[in-house]
């Protein structure tokens, strides 16, 4: 299910340039965001993938705009020709939660302990359909049954620390599906939990993808989630892009070298138990550090296991090996 | 037996309590009611012990607590010797005074004090916020009886507002409409003070506890949901905010009958707290047990009422987790 | 390659043993007879090889931490009895207690609230040796550095408060705490959920690296089958407050038996060979 690259013109959110630097006491002094470029079209599964520092929460916040007031923001996020970061509070609101949605780690917290669910999505519709106030109970259970829910009436009138983990994920994400937004972001959504619900959320996603066509972000640390799941996916180190493409070539022939050291990561237990007894994992060397952002050269130099000369001194340039494939590494041109 | 009869019937073992320490105190405090008429010549010594045996004085003390006892059960809660009449009459008048004044006061308190904490809460750190930070400590550094006493300076230069008391000497001759202005009228300086001196604790408490709801995780969701302004602030944060404030309301409740003594004092409200500093001085002890029994029923029953409205505001306590 | 050791278990006397552990809870709301009774440990029977790294797996809410706990003394089980080393421990007297604590630690999930936020890390370090009172004084600080660094954290960030640190920094933390007593058995409780994979990698190397130079003992809890069958020497399958299965690595991986444990299974199967399926080029 792979869409070809669209041209700019029909991207339904594009990307354009964004920078992001935070302020403020005890705060990092290099940025959250450099120069960060992409696009998502309709419908499509774009998968981010980055480790803690990337910057992925980072850009998942600034496309609906949740960044705090502080915040030095630059670039464009154009999302159906309108530049989101050319609007002003009331103008962000119509796009929350009715255009583009979000869907956090941890349901339990993303809602009111002191509101029953139920409520708590028809909230949602109220404040992007004020008008339809009869048919909002309805527009609720529906929700809540498209996600598979099945004991709604229960599950309505219940508060979050009534329900079951599993319960909760489905209602974060129908909270998040009411106003059939076009883009659902996903921010980890499967961090921290256990493996046959995480297939389950995953399973939900993709059926939700499927059937109202939403386009979806799903960002996470791990390679695995992605496979057989997501079109493409955008490789992010250090509020960086370092490689986009679609996820299957990505993985079969991973290009940029923290990619590769990324992919070694994946656990494949079932696949080869037969691991020598107290052997050491395969890891990245080393962490990302502050002389690291200091650096004139690419900002993966120091943990890179193919850097050369020039790696060091200049920070490489965005090169297009092949059609639908980006990579920010010297080693493929520059 | 569950929590709400175990604690209804600990309040009753406390007031017991109470009952006994008070009328202990009292009875022990040197001095009685009777040591004023000594003093004056024109009452002969015999009277003065005709009168002291009459009420029992000289009894020893859990003699006089039993019929002190006997008296409550009976309906009279003890006799005043400065009036010559039953406890109860004086007390139900002079509380019901009070409480005019204190729950007309505490309503005001909390409703201006909800929206106010809320939205300083949501301004933190701007400019309006500060100001009305340092508004509020300097409220809350001015002692009751300076706002008072400051308020009555301002009445009387002014001549705007009755100086004191709780009705104009020609009540009784007003028709209806003109005796509720009259009151009304009165009220204003007695409830101005009181308002002036709980609203900054009060905000504080508010703004705090919004504030750190504002941090939480469901808020920055709702706000990601396009939820924001007023509904934000009234449908989801303060709701959550609530915990400590349902406590604080019942407290509020329970301090009804002993928070306005000394405005009660100052501006001469005909309410609780004149009459228990008069009592006091003059001795006269029933009186004094029985406005200190008032006082501590009603803060028991507020402490009470603090903890139930901490289960029913709360669904995570009322409805216990699965 | 080497050959699994399977029988490991069965000659060497186990290091700790649960053996029909149960524990209930019970919770009742405020202003009713209702009461709930949450059945947390059923009859658990567990043994732990000494010098090895057994992995307890189940979904949330199985009953792992309750387990645990039980087993880190930290809660008294209902019924059943903790042998550990050779002694019944489950009711254990204050005084016994003090012995024994240092020998059984515990880290645990979320460091970030199992440290003291206002302590700085030599502080958080030190603490348990100056309870025990094995240093005093400035040896107290140069221990804990020691610590620091043994667990890969510089020792001039001793200074530090926990919020200052990232979530991978914190958990090494966290371990050079519990190691600071010198003891023989570590429970690891979910210690890796929610760390990147390359995180995890490195604390789980720390911990096979420690393992080997101080012969401890690992009981590691986890719901990622993934990351168990990278590094377990045998596995315990708990479900709903019982052990289900317990077997080595090699014959729970390729030869589960209880329907729970294929269940478990499966979900890491799939997302797997995805994985594996995409890597080797095709398409899902």
């Amino acid at each position: 299910m792979t869409h070809a690259q669209s041209a700019p013109a029909s991207a339904m959110l594009s990307v354009h340039a964004l920078t992001v630097q935070y302020s403020g006491a005890g705060e990092t002094s290099h940025p959250a965001l450099l120069k960060v470029d992409f696009e998502v079209n309709r419908g499509e599964i774009v998968g981010i993938l980055g480790e803690s520092g990337s910057g992925k929460s980072t850009l998942a916040l600034s496309i609906l705009g949740l960044l705090p007031k502080s915040t030095s923001i630059a670039g464009t996020i154009r999302f159906k020709d309108k530049d989101l970061l050319l609007l002003n509070e009331s103008g962000w609101r119509g796009i929350r939660g009715a255009r583009i949605a979000m869907v956090f780690q941890d349901p339990g917290l993303a809602l009111s302990p002191v509101m029953r669910v139920g409520d708590q999505i028809a909230e949602v519709l109220r404040a992007h359909r004020p008008g339809e106030g009869k048919q909002r109970r309805q527009q609720v259970v529906e929700s809540l049954e498209d996600v598979g829910l099945v004991q709604v009436e229960r599950i309505y009138k219940a508060y979050p620390h009534q329900l079951s983990g599993g319960e909760l994920h489905r209602v974060a994400i129908a909270q998040a599906l009411a106003c059939r937004p076009d883009i659902v972001i996903a921010d980890e959504p499967t961090r921290s939990v256990d493996g046959t619900r995480q297939a389950e959320i995953l399973d939900l996603l993709r059926e939700t993808n499927r059937k109202f066509g939403c386009a979806l972000i799903f960002v996470t640390h791990d390679p695995a989630l992605l496979a057989g799941f997501a079109d493409r996916v955008i490789l992010m180190y250090a509020g960086r892009i370092v490689e986009e493409g679609p996820v299957s070539q990505v993985f079969r022939r991973p290009l940029h070298p923290y990619t590769k050291g990324l992919l070694q990561l994946v656990p494949t237990a079932l696949q080869s138990p037969g691991r020598p007894r107290g052997q050491r994992l395969p890891a990245l060397p080393g962490s990302l550090s502050d002389s690291d952002h200091l650096s004139p050269g690419c900002i993966f130099a120091s943990r890179c296991f193919a850097r050369t000369n020039v790696c060091q001194s200049e920070p490489p340039g965005e090169v297009v090996p092949e059609q639908g494939r980006r990579v920010s590494c010297f080693n493929y041109g520059n | 037996m569950n929590y709400l009869e175990r604690r209804v019937i600990h309040g009753m073992l406390l007031l017991v309590g109470v009952s006994v320490l008070c009328f202990a105190f009292a009875a022990l405090a040197p001095g009685n009611f009777f040591d004023e008429m000594k003093l004056n010549p024109q009452i002969s010594p015999a009277t003065v012990a005709a009168l002291r045996s009459q009420y029992g004085i000289d009894q020893p003390l859990p003699l006089r607590y039993g019929r002190w006892v006997r008296s409550v059960i009976r309906g009279e809660w003890g006799y005043s010797f400065a009036y010559n009449c039953p406890v109860r009459s004086l007390l139900m008048v002079r509380a019901r005074n009070t409480l005019l004044l204190t729950t007309l006061a505490t309503l005001l308190t909390w409703l201006i004090a909800i929206p106010l904490g809320v939205w300083t809460a949501n301004r933190r750190g701007r400019w309006d916020d500060r100001m009305g930070m340092a508004g509020s400590a300097l409220l809350l550094a001015v002692p009751e009886l300076v706002v008072a006493m400051l308020l009555l300076y301002w009445v009387v230069r002014t001549h705007g507002l009755p100086v004191g008391g709780m009705v104009s000497v020609d009540f009784d001759v007003l028709g209806k409409q003109a005796k509720l202005i009259d009151l009304a009228l009165h009220l204003v300086i007695p409830t101005t003070t009181l308002v002036l001196a709980s609203l900054p604790l009060l905000v504080r408490h508010i703004r705090a506890s919004v504030v750190e709801v504002l941090q939480a995780p469901f808020v920055q969701a709702a706000r990601a949901h396009g939820i924001g302004g007023a509904r934000l602030l009234f449908r989801y944060a303060l709701p959550a905010a609530a915990n400590p404030l349902s406590s604080l309301f019942g407290l509020s409740v329970g301090a009804l009958l002993s928070s306005s003594l000394l405005v009660e004092v100052i501006t001469a409200w005909p309410g609780l707290g004149p009459l228990l500093l008069e009592a006091a001085m003059a001795r006269d002890i029933y009186v004094v047990v029985g406005a200190v029994m008032a006082s501590a029923f009603f803060m028991i029953a507020g402490s009470i009422l603090a903890d139930i409205l901490l289960v029913v505001a709360d669904p995570r306590i009322r409805l216990g987790s699965l | 390659m080497e050959i699994e050791e399977t029988t490991r278990g069965a000659t060497t006397p186990a290091l700790v043993r649960a053996v029909g552990l149960s524990k209930s809870y019970v919770q009742r709301a405020p202003f009713s007879q209702k009461r709930f009774v949450i059945d947390a440990l059923v009859d658990a029977e567990l043994e732990v090889a000494p010098a090895s790294l057994t992995a307890l797996v189940g979904e949330s809410g199985s009953g792992k931490s309750t387990l645990a706990r039980c087993l880190a003394m930290l809660e008294k089980p209902d019924g059943g009895e903790t042998w550990f080393e050779g002694a019944e421990i489950s009711r254990a007297t204050d005084r016994d207690l003090v012995l024994l604590r240092p020998k059984i630690q515990m880290v645990h999930q979320d460091s970030a609230g199992a440290l003291n936020p206002w302590f700085t890390a030599a502080q958080i370090i030190a603490e348990p040796l100056d309870i025990q009172r094995r240093e005093s004084g400035p040896m107290l600080r140069s221990r804990a550095c020691e610590l620091m660094e043994e667990v890969g954290l510089s020792a001039n960030w001793a200074g530090r408060r926990p919020l200052e640190f990232s979530g991978g920094q914190r958990q090494r933390l966290a371990i050079a705490r519990a190691i600071a007593l010198k003891p023989v058995f570590l429970i690891l409780d979910e210690s890796l959920s929610g760390l990147d994979l390359s995180t995890q990698a490195q604390v789980l190397n720390l911990l096979l690296d420690l393992q080997k130079a101080h012969s401890l003992t690992y009981l590691l809890i986890s719901h990622d089958l993934s990351l168990i069958g990278q590094v377990a020497d045998s596995v315990a399958v708990m479900h709903r407050g019982r052990i289900v299965e317990h077997g080595t690595r090699q014959d729970i991986f390729t030869n589960p038996r209880h329907a729970h444990t294929r269940e478990l299974l499966n979900s890491v199967r799939l997302v797997e060979s995805s994985f594996r399926t995409a890597q080797a080029g095709g398409q899902q």
